[in-house]
């Protein structure tokens, strides 16, 4: 495999334990996925090329109800689009680490998962091991334990026969804990307060069916409104879990 | 149930677009340009209120429920407890895992459990 030329084993061995924590997290969320994904229907053959070709976590948690809802094009790119918008932000300060990287580089960008990025940010390569072959290890590491989890999953929700009434649950849980992260790492918590508050007026005007393309408008509106206040704030750039190694977000 | 070619259609959809968004500033702002401030600002401010969106959108049917008065509790009283589970489990032990799993399981009980 081409990828296995450019990878050599001392990257992979100096990457693995700065990957471990991840490693429970994805096995734990991936299995979580691939069970859900079973319960409506799709097996570990779907599980896996769902975590091959997409390979995202709370993108993925959506796409279970986006399959199970039978979702029309246009919703899935929405919706998609705005569940995975933060990795723009991750893009913007790769930018450096990523350069020189050469082909290897579209694979490191189509990786940049949540916990991939937070690694990313805050581990440095052991002397002697070159940092693109430690950031590519580390990358696929992540990629591979997603992966294998999800399939993991699939297979136990099609052996065991468990009730699984109230599974979709754990995609809100995902949110509230992202939302909690925010809350904790960013100085105004305006921003939060104004995505909630103008979706429930959207609910309210708009109806259960329409409700997430006028949130999202008035949302970009009040905070452009609000930009001159909002920049006095002087967050620090890019979300709260970069910091956390330990506790990838 | 969608057709498998409906369905393979669906999971193309969600990578091209998740890959779009990853590659997006690489492809805007690799040549050594800054990005734009405007770009930058909204990027630090819209993840929490995108996210604040996402909670409510989970929650439309509990929310419609909780308006329906003590006829709908059975629509809002698990969830409500189920998130205020997580959000409680998050800041006390901040471990993701436990957080989702906990909340999930806890739900699941709930509404299983033929008390609602």
């Amino acid at each position: 495999m081409e990828v296995m030329d450019s990878m050599d084993r001392k990257s992979l061995a100096a990457a693995f334990p700065a990957t471990v924590p991840v490693l429970m997290g994805y096995l734990a969320i991936g299995i979580a996925f691939g069970f859900m994904l079973q319960s409506i229907g799709y097996n570990f053959i779907w599980a896996f090329f769902m975590s091959l070709t997409i390979y995202a976590g709370s993108g993925q948690y959506l796409g279970v109800s986006l399959l199970s809802t039978c979702a029309a094009l246009g919703t899935v790119a929405l919706m998609t689009l705005i569940v995975n918008f933060r990795h723009l932000v991750y893009g913007l300060s790769m930018l450096e680490k990523f350069r020189g990287m050469g082909p290897r580089k579209i694979y490191m960008i189509f990786s940049l998962t949540d916990e991939t990025y937070a690694l990313l940010s805050s581990v440095q390569a052991p002397p002697g091991v070159d940092r693109r072959n430690f950031y590519f290890a580390i990358a696929l590491l992540d990629h591979s334990y997603w992966i294998a989890g999800s399939v993991i999953g699939a297979v136990a929700g099609a052996l065991l026969p468990v009730d699984t009434t109230g599974i979709e649950f754990a995609m809100t849980a995902l949110f509230i804990v992202i939302a909690v992260e925010q809350w904790e790492g960013y100085k105004s918590h305006l921003p939060a307060l104004l995505g909630g508050g103008a979706t429930l007026i959207s609910l309210a005007l708009a109806g259960r069916e329409n409700l997430l393309l006028p949130a999202l408008g008035a949302i970009v509106l009040v905070l452009l409104v609000l930009r001159d206040r909002l920049e006095e704030k002087g967050e620090p750039a890019g979300p709260h879990c970069v910091k956390e190694e330990e506790k990838p977000c | 149930m969608l057709t498998p070619v409906q369905a393979i259609g669906s999971i193309a959809v969600m990578a091209a677009v998740t890959f779009l968004t990853r590659a997006l500033p690489f492809l805007l702002f690799d040549r050594g340009d800054h990005p734009p401030k405007l770009v930058i600002y909204l990027g630090r401010v819209l993840p929490p209120a995108v996210i604040a969106m996402l909670i409510v959108y989970c929650l439309r049917d509990n929310l419609i429920a909780l308006v329906q008065g003590p006829a709908g509790l059975a629509g809002w009283l698990p969830a409500a407890i189920a998130c205020a589970a997580v959000a409680a489990l998050h800041l006390w032990k901040h471990n993701n895992l436990l957080s989702i799993f906990g909340g999930t399981v806890l739900y699941m009980a709930l509404v299983q459990s033929g008390l609602f």
